[in-house]
């Protein structure tokens, strides 16, 4: 549905994307995952025909953004980081409106944006001025209006940015929703959202592409080892040398809990070991109270870091 | 067509929920509507006196009373129109910029031109709102007199004002289209409107450029219409006035495209 090659943009000596290339399919949810300024709204700009790429193509539903930008934006329902919204409207007009310049048929108009307002739970403020909405219903606002023409792709941009934590869940239910029948892009920097709504993520950073695949694979694809964390009451000195004797540990941490004295050790594993029973054994055949044994994975904030910073990267490539 | 209409009826809905509009047109008509009673009885008594000197020295003359009214009241609304006018189109632009609902526009499948076009159509037509109760002064003074002087007066007069409304309206669009800042783009279109009427000062210096001058001041071409002249060089001015201002807009809502937003 959507293809990207090679796309770059530069502003001048600044080069905000840098080839990127990817694919997204009928229906997929993607996630654009990265820190601020790492090209994510321009890249989306360029998909939406908002501004031309510098070199590069891209292909949204077999049309080329640039060369048939027209035929483009009649396929894809686009949500700017600020919703573009009219505070003088009422949220009917606006809907409406949207849809007239949106080139939805004149009598399937009044259908579409009641639909709309009926997907967004925008059906109560209908006659509501926009400007007397709050954030999280402008937001919505802004979500009815990127699919008020039913469109093939949605695009939003952060969009559930500066919501409550209520209201985020409801945009993201929403978001979620609207994926088989939509192809959805949707950029943002807050991790959880990728893993609790995408099919497959896009990280980003400096405007080159540093890894595409889906939260679950990306999360265990960089876990390499495995870490069990174990909270005892035992010595120190001798719980750390039980603990290397555990065939599989390749390295043990371990720092006293101040509070009731127990000492938790976080405990490295080579790839593929599962040791959480004999590190059991151990621990009982020692006669050590034991508190606390589980595995810990690395989430995907650690993930993210680890690919975004520059150390990490140093450190992935020469293990590549 | 339906896209450059949806435009057209979203600006014109703008206008009147904003304040903007009923503030500028209350104004609008509150002053000319003073300064045509100050005109009419002005001539009226300038007349009389015309009249009493004709009958102690036999001197009859003729005193057109209407038409000279007329023209004072054109007058006056071509200068009224030069403060009114940007108040009108500072937003058109700047209002889209600040609240990021141009990035809407220019993602919609609707062309540049569509998009300024019908904006434009929309502010003409509100200038038009505005002008048509000041021609009812007019018509209660024509019906009033004896005999009714050519209606060719008024409608080449009224002719007159939209076609200079709308060349400042376009340009003034055009301004709004460079900057985010409303206040700035009233202030720059008011001076720009001054620098045009100032050209006008051109005739009195001999030669060519003077000539040239004359040609570009929007005002020289008006006073044609108001004496009742509807002269083709000052429709060929005021309508390649408008289509290069509103060519100038396509492009320069095409090139924010091309810079950093």
């Amino acid at each position: 549905m959507i293809e990207v090659q090679d796309l770059t943009k530069a502003y001048g000596a600044v080069t905000a994307v840098d080839h990127v290339s990817f694919t997204v399919n009928k229906g997929e949810i993607l996630g654009f995952l990265g820190p601020n300024g790492a090209g994510k709204t321009t890249t989306m700009r360029i998909l939406t025909g908002y501004m031309p790429a510098t070199s590069g193509t891209a292909k949204i539903a077999g049309f080329d953004v640039f060369g048939d930008s027209m035929e483009v934006r009649r396929h894809i329902g686009y949500l700017p980081e600020t919703p573009p919204v009219y505070p003088d409207m009422a949220v009917e007009d606006y809907l409406d409106f949207v849809a007239r310049i949106k080139n939805v048929p004149s009598d399937k108009r009044a259908a579409r944006v009641t639909e709309a307002m009926r997907k967004t739970n925008l059906e109560d403020r209908r006659a509501q001025l926009i400007k007397r909405l709050s954030r999280g219903y402008k937001q919505r606002v802004g979500i009815a209006q990127a699919l008020v023409h039913d469109p093939d792709v949605i695009i939003l941009d952060e969009p559930t940015v500066g919501l409550d934590p209520k209201q985020i869940i409801e945009v993201r239910n929403l978001i979620k929703g609207l994926a088989g029948d939509h192809t959805i892009i949707l950029s943002t920097h807050i991790l959880p959202e990728v893993s609790m709504t995408c099919d497959r993520v896009v990280i980003i950073n400096k405007g080159k592409i540093a890894a595409v695949d889906t939260p679950q694979n990306l999360t265990s694809q960089l876990k390499g080892g495995q870490k069990i964390r174990v909270e005892v009451q035992a010595p120190e000195k001798a719980l750390r040398d039980a603990l290397m004797q555990v065939s599989g540990t390749t390295r043990v941490d371990s720092e006293q809990v101040p509070a009731d004295g127990h000492l938790v050790a976080i405990v490295e594993t080579a790839q593929g070991a599962d040791i959480r029973s004999a590190i059991a054994a151990k621990i009982v055949q020692n006669g050590w109270p034991l508190f606390e044994l589980r595995g810990v994975s690395l989430s995907l904030e650690e993930i993210f870091l680890e690919l975004t910073t520059d150390d990490a990267a140093h450190a992935q490539a020469s293990s590549n | 067509m339906r896209n450059l209409y949806a435009i057209y009826r979203k600006e014109m809905r703008h206008y009147f929920v904003s304040p903007v509009a009923y503030v500028c047109s209350g104004l609008f008509l509150l002053i000319s509507a003073f300064f045509f009673n100050f005109f009419l009885s002005a001539v009226i008594q300038q007349s009389f006196q015309m009249e009493m000197q004709s009958m102690q020295f036999g001197m009859p003359q003729q005193f057109d009373v209407p038409g000279q009214v007329m023209r004072a009241f054109l007058g006056l609304l071509s200068t009224l129109i030069l403060f009114i006018t940007p108040f009108l189109t500072m937003g058109v632009f700047a209002e889209e910029r600040k609240r990021g609902t141009m990035e809407l526009l220019m993602t919609s499948p609707i062309s540049e031109i569509q998009v300024v076009l019908g904006k434009f159509l929309a502010s003409l037509s509100l200038f038009a709102v505005m002008l048509l109760p000041t021609a009812s002064y007019v018509v209660y003074m024509y019906l009033h007199s004896d005999p009714i002087p050519p209606w060719r007066m008024l409608l080449a007069g009224y002719a007159g004002i939209l076609l200079l409304g709308g060349s400042l309206l376009a340009l003034g669009i055009f301004i709004s289209s460079l900057t985010e800042n409303q206040l700035i783009a009233a202030v720059l279109t008011f001076v720009a409107f001054l620098f045009l009427w100032v050209l006008d000062l051109g005739h009195t210096s001999e030669g060519g450029l003077g000539s040239v001058l004359q040609y570009l001041s929007a005002s020289r071409h008006y006073d044609d219409f108001a004496r009742g002249i509807i002269d083709t060089s000052g429709l060929i001015y005021y309508f390649s006035f408008m289509v290069l201002f509103v060519f100038l807009t396509v492009r320069s809502i095409d090139s924010m495209r091309w810079r950093r937003a």
